[in-house]
């Protein structure tokens, strides 16, 4: 390995530009090489589901930094460049045009894709997924198409994505369908008095919800997607269809290359792979908790906060991230705001008016507090947040008394100001 | 174009040109000034750009938002009478020379 040669982040998105900005702001003063597979300057993910669905506009708008921005930094950008292979033993990248470019150390944030539908007819026109600018683009015509020709758009999945781009469809006047193949909606994440605030919230937008829904055939005819079928024998029609089953870390690099990946690139709390020289941040990662289990998080603050940790860990340095994951989604006029993992929770305390809604949802453990989801309720959120991340717990009937402050646990402990809400 | 100047973590001092309509984050993440995260991308949703506004013209910005009131009730760095999130201030001509103190940590 040549300690001259430069830092090589491959992947252009949220991780992968923190990392670099990140390493200047750790003191790094050598070159510094961004790759990615796209066409556009790295940019935001978040709103491709929500707001761009509806008005999508000029990539500057999405621009995840200026161009400035990376140039100040002395950031290079290599843009629509395809990596194929890593020679850990020789540290250099093989790149699709044959060159090879050598590194001193690597960093991996090539996040996720879209999980596709394992059956006949996944491959019809009109069947789309989401992950890029492009696909969002194409989904967005999609909608449009379908609300013109009076079309259904089918939903495979009630999950964050389905459900963004279901309100966006209804939005843009198309009428929506979403197939769920369990009971409720964002079953895997949220309890079910969340799962049932926000079936209303479809329903009384117009959303038809099919729920046990399992999808066994998409058909068409033309070439174009016409219906998706399900188990029960029912046929639901469709203008086009958005398969929003989840993601799946991108580590296909990694482990052709011999890292430890298990569904994602193994790292520690640090960001650290099993390889010294090699780190790795975002979605492309499946982090090892203390207890030994593996955690997978889609989020731009996994993204932000593992590359902080994975710049000083190229380094030399230690910068865990064990802060209370958090997460965001808007649905109509509600802003989901998430906090903490719910994972074994044994009891859930709400806070606020439901049927508004304007609550949130407080997961408890034996009797500590763990998660909290709220819907409109953004000081439940940003407190939680604190305390999660200080290790306080209100207990559950503290959170069940509506005059109690949750802001007195904080300023208990000097974590807030007299002005604090 | 108006001017809006920022003061580091550091100290350093930046004034940038922003257009009218443009956020006071926007400008910021678009010219890498350090001090900013915006990890939601403008939508008040995670107070990661949080900025004290200097004097003058905390009192010429329109007040915040209710959203954004609560928001500030719990950002990372110490909480001060002139705690903004930058990403919900909008520069306008009226708004030239806008001077906002960058904190030393988001989240």
């Amino acid at each position: 390995m040549d300690p001259q040669a430069p830092i090589l982040i491959v992947g252009a998105g949220q991780a992968g530009v923190q990392i670099g900005e990140s390493l200047r702001q750790e003191g790094y003063q050598g070159e510094l090489l961004l790759i990615g597979n796209e066409l556009h300057p790295p940019y935001q993910r978040p709103p491709l589901s929500k707001k761009w669905l509806i008005e999508p506009g000029a990539h500057t708008a999405l621009a995840l930094r200026g161009a400035d921005s990376l140039r100040r930094r002395r950031i290079d950008l290599r843009l629509d460049t395809h990596v194929t292979a890593i020679d850990r033993a020789a540290s250099t990248l093989q790149l699709a045009s044959g060159e090879r470019l050598d590194y001193s150390r690597l960093a991996f944030a090539t996040g996720a894709l879209a999980r596709a539908l394992p059956l006949p007819g996944a491959a019809l026109g009109e069947v789309l997924s989401l992950r890029s600018i492009n696909d969002s683009g194409a989904i967005s015509a999609a909608i449009r198409r379908c609300a013109a020709e009076q079309r259904p758009v089918v939903v495979i999945g009630g999950g964050f994505i389905g459900l963004e781009v279901a309100a966006s469809a209804r939005k843009l006047g198309a009428e929506v369908t979403v197939l769920e193949g369990l009971p409720r909606l964002m079953s895997r994440v949220t309890a079910p008095i969340v799962s049932e605030a926000f079936e209303r919230l479809h329903r009384a937008h117009g959303v038809e919800l099919v729920f046990g829904a399992q999808v066994t055939e998409l058909k068409g005819a033309g070439g174009r997607v016409e219906a998706v079928r399900t188990a029960d024998g029912r046929e639901h029609a469709a203008g086009c269809v958005v398969v929003g089953i989840g993601v799946m870390p991108d580590d296909r690099l990694a482990a052709a290359a011999g890292l430890a990946c298990d569904r994602g690139i193994i790292v520690d709390d640090c960001a650290r792979t099993s390889d010294a020289s090699i780190v790795a941040a975002g979605d492309c990662t499946a982090r090892r908790l203390a207890d030994g289990r593996l955690l997978r998080l889609e989020s731009v603050q996994n993204a932000v906060e593992q590359a902080k940790s994975a710049a000083a860990a190229l380094m030399g340095r230690e910068r865990p991230f064990r802060a209370a994951p958090w997460f965001w989604s808007d649905q109509y006029d509600i802003k989901l705001q998430m906090v903490g993992l719910s994972h074994g929770y044994d009891q859930v305390v709400t806070r606020g008016d439901l049927q508004k809604p304007a609550f949130s949802a407080f997961y408890f453990q034996s009797r500590r507090l763990i998660a909290v989801d709220s819907l409109n309720r953004i000081q439940d959120h940003m407190q939680s947040k604190r305390l999660l991340d200080h290790g306080l717990s209100p207990t559950p009937e503290q959170v069940a008394d509506a005059q109690f402050e949750l802001q007195s646990l904080l300023k208990d402990a000097k974590l807030a100001t007299a002005d604090g809400a | 174009m108006p001017q809006v100047t920022y003061i580091e973590p550091d100290g350093r001092v930046r004034t940038l040109e922003v257009d009218a309509g443009s956020s006071v984050m926007r400008a910021a993440v678009d010219a890498g000034i350090d001090g900013i995260e915006a990890q939601c991308g403008g939508n008040c949703a995670c107070a990661t750009c949080h900025c004290y506004v200097q004097d003058p013209w905390l009192d010429k910005l329109p007040p915040p938002s209710d959203d954004e009131a609560l928001m500030l009730s719990n950002v990372a760095a110490e909480r001060r009478p002139n705690s903004r999130l930058s990403c919900q201030l909008v520069v306008e001509p009226a708004l030239d020379g806008l001077t906002v103190e960058l904190p030393d940590r988001q989240s």
